[in-house]
């Protein structure tokens, strides 16, 4: 099957390459672009591990083709971090509330939390929660999580984090 | 998983994107946000040889309201729907079923057209159209045609639209202030398909029902419209018997299939519970 040539921004820097149009898009940003922070969960739209944000838009990109992604402007977990190379609020959140155990599914529940943080700064913790219903855990039960992401709002806006009592 | 082989397509007009299907074939389909159709490609459920891409129709997006009527168009995604201050304040039983359909991610990408277009009896939003007495607009090579919602569902996957249409829009009648309404639906986790659920537009006189609908999701193997348990309704107080005669009407016309959601006799059950409650709920939003 012929290639189609295609060019994207992805995480600041022009890119390019041949893809099938049968290439999903989390197959291009891995083997293409060697970008393997989103990763390939279920496969089936269900998991959230692959998502990345593409013009703004939280994205399972596996449940996209790479040719759809011509022209767009794409961030990864790769491009999360701060100009200077220190953690972003967010990736500072998960560290400091032990956010993760495995970490399979953290490059998508980051890439997700900064689009929910964009669009609504200062969410209450059911609004996070429901933010995120469509990145699954199996490891956290999600409540550092939670945490992590209420740290990097208040990081963010310049608040005090304060833990919950549990 | 690889889908199969197919060539990528991307009209920039919907007559273009026509002129594709009709030279096409029975072998092209339009591809709107995706959800279902590459899914289903993974697993070989589809196989088509040529994607329509409507990404690319600039038209197919948006939202207006033109007197008493909402259109919106087919590519307009279930995240645009949930954004929209005209859908909140005209339609809001579109705001509250959209934040039930799938997850934030899937919102992003999901069409309200693809969703009703599609024929999935799973989908939500065409039990809506169908209690919203809405209707579809279709464009193929021989012109445009509306089609009601009622009249569009024919079998699971089977609907009116023939080979070469796109549904381009939905033409919504906006119901009167003070309505009521409620979506009601039961699945077993976020992102999940529906195991039953229930739309219900009521409007209300002097304390007595003078309009009702009710639209029912994934028990049949198409949305269905709950005709005579509407109209048991009308004229009635939302007393509790009335409202359990109506649910026992809903259930009558239900006829699910078996499946890892449950059995059928728990689907017409819990079809009948979501429609009592959907009643009740739209009952107290009705002015």
């Amino acid at each position: 099957m012929a290639k189609t040539h295609i060019k994207m921004t992805v995480n600041g820097a022009e890119v390019e390459g041949l893809a099938e149009p049968r290439m999903l898009l989390i197959h291009f940003i891995r083997e293409n672009l060697n970008l393997t922070g989103p990763h390939i969960g279920c496969d089936t739209s269900h998991c959230g591990a692959c998502t990345v944000d593409i013009d703004g838009m939280s994205v399972k990109s596996c449940t996209m083709f790479a040719v759809q992604a011509h022209g767009s402007s794409i961030t990864t977990i790769e491009g999360m971090a701060n100009a200077d190379g220190t953690l972003s609020a967010l990736q500072e959140g998960f560290r400091m509330m032990h956010g993760l155990q495995c970490g399979f599914c953290t490059p998508g529940m980051i890439t997700r939390a900064h689009r929910l943080l964009q669009e609504n700064p200062d969410p209450t913790e059911e609004e996070i929660r429901f933010g995120i219903s469509g990145n699954l855990c199996r490891c956290t039960g999600y409540q550092n999580i939670v945490k992590a992401i209420q740290y990097a709002a208040a990081k963010i806006n310049g608040t005090q984090f304060q833990e919950a009592a549990e | 998983m690889i889908p199969g082989n197919f060539d990528y397509h991307r009209p920039s007009s919907i007559a273009d994107a026509v002129r594709l299907l009709a030279d096409l074939g029975d072998e092209a389909r339009p591809l709107a946000g995706g959800h279902s159709l590459i899914p289903m490609m993974k697993l070989r459920m589809a196989t088509p040889e040529h994607l329509v891409d409507l990404h690319g129709i600039a038209s197919l997006k948006g939202i207006s309201r033109s007197g008493d009527k909402v259109t919106i168009g087919a590519m307009t995604t279930q995240h645009d729907l949930l954004q929209s201050d005209e859908i909140k304040a005209s339609l809001p039983i579109l705001h509250e079923t959209a934040l039930l359909i799938a997850d934030p991610q899937v919102r992003y990408r999901g069409t309200v057209g693809g969703n009703v277009a599609n024929g999935d009896p799973g989908n939500d939003m065409p039990a809506l159209m169908m209690t919203l007495g809405a209707a579809y607009n279709l464009e193929g090579s021989s012109g445009t045609r509306a089609v009601a919602a009622r009249d569009y569902y024919q079998g699971a996957y089977f609907t009116a639209l023939e080979q070469g249409e796109i549904l381009t829009s939905i033409s919504i009648p906006v119901p009167p202030a003070g309505h009521g309404y409620a979506y009601e639906k039961l699945k077993r986790k976020i992102g999940d398909y529906a195991t039953a659920a229930a739309s219900v537009i009521v409007t209300v006189q002097r304390g007595k029902v003078a309009t009702c609908s009710i639209g029912l999701t994934n028990l049949a193997d198409t949305a269905l419209l709950a005709e005579q348990a509407a109209q048991s309704l009308v004229g009635t107080s939302l007393d509790d018997a009335s409202i359990a005669r109506a649910a026992d009407l809903a259930r009558s016309i239900m006829a699910p299939a078996a499946d890892g959601k449950g059995p059928v006799d728990y689907k017409i059950h819990v079809g009948g519970v979501m429609v009592g409650r959907a009643i009740k709920r739209a009952a107290a939003r009705a002015a």
